[in-house]
């Protein structure tokens, strides 16, 4: 490989590129679905590639092509260094990188179970014995068991010296019921172990055996049809507690997005759109109470953000991002990070925090969360509910959305609870929750502790032009929020 | 691109290997290109050449209940590797249990040819792109504002070929263009979509967005509530994936969780409203088959505010006995159909008709990170973006902060007080569908939260 990686880069600094990079990916993916105790959907995708990124002239240009032959590398070298010089046309600075990234190594996600060696009649069995207990409920109408498996091999190459290997393996699963009253036109659903298909993680098979997906079926399954009758939830300014998949999906929209410093610097402004975290809040910015502490922990284990160096070479790092509530750190590339630099002054960090992440080969690396966790505090989940005298319990995202500085939100969730004087009460449907991320953080006074506490996978980020879709991890557990507006269905 | 012949080399090369009872071939190949901008200068400029090959596979059951079907794909297009994915779509069918809703894939039926390729767009140089995101960023730099945006060129190819004789092969181009102009207090946002890259008027798109942004400087909080909107046709580009999403697909309506269920033939909508697909009209980007090879047909899905009909791919019709309606996404696909080229019928008003008839209402350029909260009635949460205006006394009296809306969509089509005449053509879900959409009035539109820009 590296005759193949040296012809992109030599051929790039012959052509002028003052800076360049090659990255070598071949990425497979399997994913079942069983609906309704019939395999509805069985794949196995391959996609190989590779992408030369060069600055010439002080600009980008990146190009790609899914044909690995000496031939090819020499036209898209040839056709990046090309895209770099048109990119000078408007150009008002020059791109500048800081110091040379010059990793070398090898890193492999460590697998107990190779999911690619468990026989497709295991995973179609498992399927279709959790579809089975989904079932089990009669008024279940749609029952939707589904794996999927990521594997990811990649060299990445600069030339300033770095030379890596990585392959990266996921394994996701879940479990969902749809639950259907015709007659009032309702629909409820319940999914496990978090909403839209599958939780993910980096791991093996031994993670999916551990979700027990047949053990919780029938259980899920109640729950969906009970839904249908459950009482609204109600409207009001009240006490929240969220679950920890809702909580891990509030941090990823209002913590990890925002503190995305290609956001901040407003290059995904036509898109994804920018940050509320301006520079001039780094370090000074009170984020949310004492009780919060943010980090992005591209470390952690199990955790989708999780590697051995992101796409620019630079290692694998645990940044702190909140510190007992104080804003104190961004996710940064190495272009970023000397932009924030020359802002902030040294105070900054003097490299990159190691953010930059591309979906595949043909795909340029920006600035993804890694793991972005709020650290456990010292709470048991028993002590919360029993501390809190008037309140509602919520878990499992439905519907999310937030605006393009990330301060307004609202999410609902599949399935609330109320909280009556220290203790669990009536099912609650339709619940919804909004606020403004500041406040809803700052009115955070309670976090449980690590046996409560777990990395949970997103790995349907969405971001850039052209699309890329990013696996995120968000480590949480169970918190809760003071003074909260609750319920705005009508 | 791989051209027509490789193509149909690939898909008869397969077709031939195979040993299944039933083998459809879909190869597709790109060649792509984006120039993005921020901050008035260009910051990623990016190209790619890609092909798939995805393989589908149906084992027929010996009881004659149902099938297997085990799908694999590739972007090698090498014989070994063909060969090696066909054999793992085999692998899978054979260890899966049969579906017994399977009945086969589609038999050929005449296909229409459609013109949606340019040369142009498909020969764009990086300097075309360049100066064209270029014209948008000095027209910013003179403002006073910064752009932000992208401008996408593209050709693509698709065949699709079964063993039932289906063959099938359609070339298109693409040329996309949109920007986010920003000052210190405010945005403004446009964008345009052809085959055509020389159709974009970038200069055009650049003023419309900076006149929208320098207009919404300075905006003022309003308190949230019901009121009368005039959405533009950005904002009603989401009406339409919204209803996509949540009901005309065949599979949301077949597990009783669309809002066409119990409704065909029902007015659902006000009568002035008419929404179809049609992949083969001209006046959209045509494309004449769907991802089984199966001939687009139009589908009426709400006409003149009555539920008429959802859309099929072959599975969904099968299990009910009928056709395809020509709506295939490629396989598996446990979602089900999707209509890609919907047309919202134009009315007989326009945007300036709307705001001069208006006591009190708020003008929506577009809306942000719209989510289902009630799929069934269409309850959709999101937030306005890029140009938020209260109208007064017929008159845009002074821009407003960003608020956050929780509506049902379907509702608001029942609360309508006009469509414009003009429609525009609209590019959506990460460039998947091309949408003909005109600007709404609507009354009771309801805002639940407010931003702080």
């Amino acid at each position: 490989m590296r005759t193949f990686t040296d012809r992109a880069l030599n051929l790039a600094q012959a052509q002028g590129a003052s800076y360049a990079d090659v990255r070598v990916v071949r990425r497979l993916t399997q994913q079942i679905t069983v609906k309704n105790g019939v395999v509805e959907a069985l794949s196995d995708d391959e996609s190989q590639g590779f992408g030369v990124r060069v600055v010439v002239d002080g600009a980008w240009g990146f190009a790609s092509s899914s044909t690995l032959s000496p031939q090819e590398v020499d036209r898209v070298t040839a056709q990046a260094v090309k895209i770099a010089r048109a990119s000078t046309l408007f150009k008002v600075r020059d791109v500048r990188l800081g110091p040379p990234v010059i990793s070398t190594g090898t890193y492999r996600t460590p697998v107990q179970i190779d999911p690619w060696k468990v026989s497709l009649d295991d995973k179609i069995a498992l399927l279709l014995q959790a579809n089975q207990g989904l079932r089990s409920s009669p008024g279940v109408r749609v029952a939707s068991s589904s794996l999927a498996f990521w594997r990811e091999d990649k060299t990445f190459a600069n030339s300033e010296g770095a030379y890596l290997e990585q392959t990266k393996t996921e394994s996701g699963g879940g479990i969902e019921a749809i639950a259907v009253d015709r007659q009032r036109g309702e629909v409820q659903k319940r999914s496990f172990p978090n909403s839209f298909g599958r939780d993910q993680r980096s791991e093996g098979w031994e993670g999916i055996l551990a979700m027990d997906l047949p053990g919780n079926a029938a259980r899920i399954g109640e729950e969906a049809v009970a839904l249908l009758s459950a009482d609204p939830c109600p409207s009001g300014v009240t006490t929240l507690i969220l679950g920890p998949t809702q909580l891990a999906l509030q941090i990823h929209e209002s913590c990890g997005h925002p503190i995305e410093l290609d956001r901040v610097f407003g290059t995904e402004a036509s898109y994804a759109g920018t940050s509320f975290l301006t520079p001039e809040k780094y370090g000074t910015f009170r984020y949310g109470s004492a009780a919060v502490n943010l980090t992005a922990d591209a470390t952690l284990p199990g955790g989708l953000g999780t590697f051995g160096w992101d796409d620019e070479g630079v290692p694998a790092q645990c940044v702190p991002i909140v510190r007992e509530g104080l804003f104190c750190g961004y996710l940064t590339s190495r272009e970023t990070a000397q932009q924030l630099r020359e802002i902030v002054g040294p105070g900054a960090p003097e490299t990159s925090g190691g953010a930059m992440r591309a979906d595949g080969w043909n795909r340029i690396p920006i600035i993804r969360m890694t793991n972005v966790n709020l650290e456990p505090g010292s709470w048991s989940f028993d002590d919360l509910v029993a501390d809190t005298d008037d309140g509602i319990y919520m878990e499992l995202n439905k519907s999310w959305s937030i605006d393009d500085k990330r301060l307004n939100f609202q999410f609902g969730t599949e399935i609330a609870y109320e909280i009556k004087n220290g203790k669990m009460g009536r099912m609650l449907k339709n619940a919804t929750y909004t606020g403004m991320t500041p406040r809803f953080w700052g009115s955070c006074d309670a976090v449980c502790g690590p046996t409560h506490w777990r990395v949970w996978g997103t790995p349907n980020c969405g971001k850039g032009q052209p699309g890329q879709t990013a696996h995120t991890g968000h480590g949480a557990a169970p918190a809760r929020f003071r003074d909260v507006q609750v319920g705005v269905l009508k | 691109m791989l051209g027509q012949e490789r193509i149909k080399q690939i898909a008869e090369l397969i077709l031939a290997r195979s040993m299944a009872d039933q083998t459809e071939v879909m190869v597709s190949a790109s060649d792509s290109a984006l120039t993005r901008f921020a901050n008035s200068t260009i910051h990623q400029n990016v190209a790619e050449t890609d092909a798939e090959v995805r393989i589908r596979v149906v084992l027929k059951d010996p009881s004659g209940s149902g099938a297997k079907i085990g799908v694999a794909s590739t972007n090698n297009v090498e014989e070994a590797a063909l060969c090696r994915t066909l054999e793992a779509a085999l692998s899978i069918a054979r260890l899966q249990p049969p579906n017994p809703d399977f009945h086969s894939l589609p038999a050929p039926q005449p296909i229409t040819e459609v013109a949606s390729y340019s040369e142009a767009t498909a020969g764009c140089s990086p300097e075309t792109r360049a100066r064209g995101a270029g014209a948008i960023c000095l027209l910013a730099r003179d403002a006073g504002v910064v752009a932000s945006g992208a401008l996408t060129t593209a050709s693509l190819e698709f065949g699709i070929a079964n063993s039932l004789g289906v063959s099938a092969y359609h070339r298109t181009t693409q040329a996309d263009v949109n920007t986010v102009i920003m000052s210190d207090t405010s945005a403004g946002y446009a964008s345009a979509f052809s085959m055509d890259v020389r159709t974009l008027d970038f200069e055009a798109i650049g003023r419309e967005a900076v006149t929208k942004c320098m207009k919404s400087r300075n905006p003022k909080p309003l308190e949230p509530g019901e009121y009368t909107v005039i959405l533009e046709p950005y904002a009603v580009q989401d009406f339409l994936h919204m209803m996509t999403w949540t009901g005309f697909g065949a599979v949301a309506y077949q597990e009783g969780r669309s809002f066409m269920v119990g409704k065909l033939g029902q007015q659902i909508v006000d009568r002035r409203v008419s929404i179809w697909d049609d992949g083969l009209s001209s006046e959209g980007v045509p494309f004449p088959f769907d991802f089984e090879g199966v001939p687009k047909q139009r589908v009426d899905l709400i006409e003149a505010g009555v539920a008429r009909a959802v859309v099929y791919d072959s599975y969904s019709a099968g299990k009910e006995s009928r056709h395809s309606t020509g709506h295939a996404l490629p396989a598996p696909n446990p979602m089900g159909p999707m209509p890609l080229n919907l047309f919202f019928a134009g009315g007989d008003t326009s945007i300036e008709e709307m705001i001069r008839g208006t006591q009190r209402g708020i003008y929506v350029t577009r809306f942000h990170y719209t989510r289902p909260v009630d799929p069934v009635r269409v309850v959709i949460t999101g937030m306005t973006r890029d140009g938020t205006f209260l109208v007064e006394n017929g008159e845009v009296a002074y821009p407003v902060k960003n608020l956050r809306f929780t509506q049902s969509y379907l509702e608001s089509l029942n609360s309508l007080d006009g469509i414009s005449r003009a429609t525009r053509l609209l590019t959506g879900m990460g460039g998947m569908t091309c949408d003909s959409v005109p600007a709404l009035k609507v009354h009771q539109f309801r805002f639940t939260g407010a931003t702080e820009f």
